[in-house]
């Protein structure tokens, strides 16, 4: 898969940009002229990454949080979100419907949300490390073209 | 984001209005919770119909209230909910829960 379009942004894990960091993926994603839905699930499960950062990697405790987004000539987008917080134990027990560390009214389905809005998602973690999360879309619409 | 309360006689309507995520959840929840305890409604309707993007934390927004409502003896409802919004409830299996109600669809 060749990667024709690239951006990076790297933001504060504050509640607040959850907001901007999926309006900024789906003005990136525009470029491949998606449906309404599949705009709409990318930025719920981007949605679901970057507040996964803010709330378990960081803890709400302010850090940075890496965003690379690549357009993909199969086509479609791969996002690339990354943290330097605490990390997951086990990431398959994470990854299971319902299980969550916070404290609060957290649903534990972020990876339920994001696996199944998006076509890939793979998890990388090391405790004390952080955490990468990186999903992709095949976007149906037009051939990505970089000019 | 905003949320608009209503008080009728035996229920509470609140109207959501933008976009719900972790940020916006957190804000909306304490204002609907202070109108439970002090109305102690029969009925609590979530209205949807205003909202342009919603996450997993809609959901549990939803179910926090669901509990509070139980605690009062009370029921909920959620209505006009957007496609995309019913699709992240039904995912949570909120669709056998109580009462999600869809946005009707002109065709």
């Amino acid at each position: 898969m060749k990667i024709i379009n690239e951006m990076k942004l790297t933001f504060d894990a504050r509640s607040v940009n959850e907001g901007f960091s999926r309006a900024a993926v789906a003005a990136f994603a525009a470029l491949l002229d998606p449906t309404v839905e599949e705009l709409s699930d990318l930025r719920t499960a981007v949605s679901e990454a970057v507040t996964n950062a803010i709330v378990h990697g960081y803890r709400e405790q302010l850090g940075k949080i890496f965003l690379t987004a690549q357009i993909t000539d199969r086509p479609g987008i791969r996002i690339r979100i990354r943290d330097r917080g605490v990390g997951i134990e086990d990431v398959e027990q994470a990854r299971q419907p319902l299980f969550t560390t916070a404290a609060g009214e957290r649903a534990g389905l972020g990876f339920a949300v994001m696996e199944s809005f998006c076509d890939r998602m793979t998890v990388r973690s090391t405790p004390g490390v952080g955490t990468t999360v990186t999903l992709e879309k095949y976007i149906g619409g037009k051939p990505a073209r970089p000019d | 984001m905003s949320a608009r309360i209503e008080y009728h006689q035996r229920a509470i309507r609140v109207f959501f209005d933008g976009e719900i995520d972790h940020h916006a959840a957190g804000l909306m929840r304490v204002g609907i919770d202070n109108a439970i305890m002090h109305k102690r409604p029969q009925l609590l309707v979530l209205d949807f119909g205003a909202v342009t993007f919603m996450d997993s934390s809609g959901i549990g927004l939803v179910m926090g209230r669901y509990k509070q409502m139980k605690a009062v003896g009370g029921s909920l409802r959620v209505e006009n909910l957007s496609p995309a919004a019913y699709k992240v409830m039904k995912l949570a299996g909120m669709d056998k829960l109580g009462e999600l109600h869809q946005k009707a669809v002109n065709h």
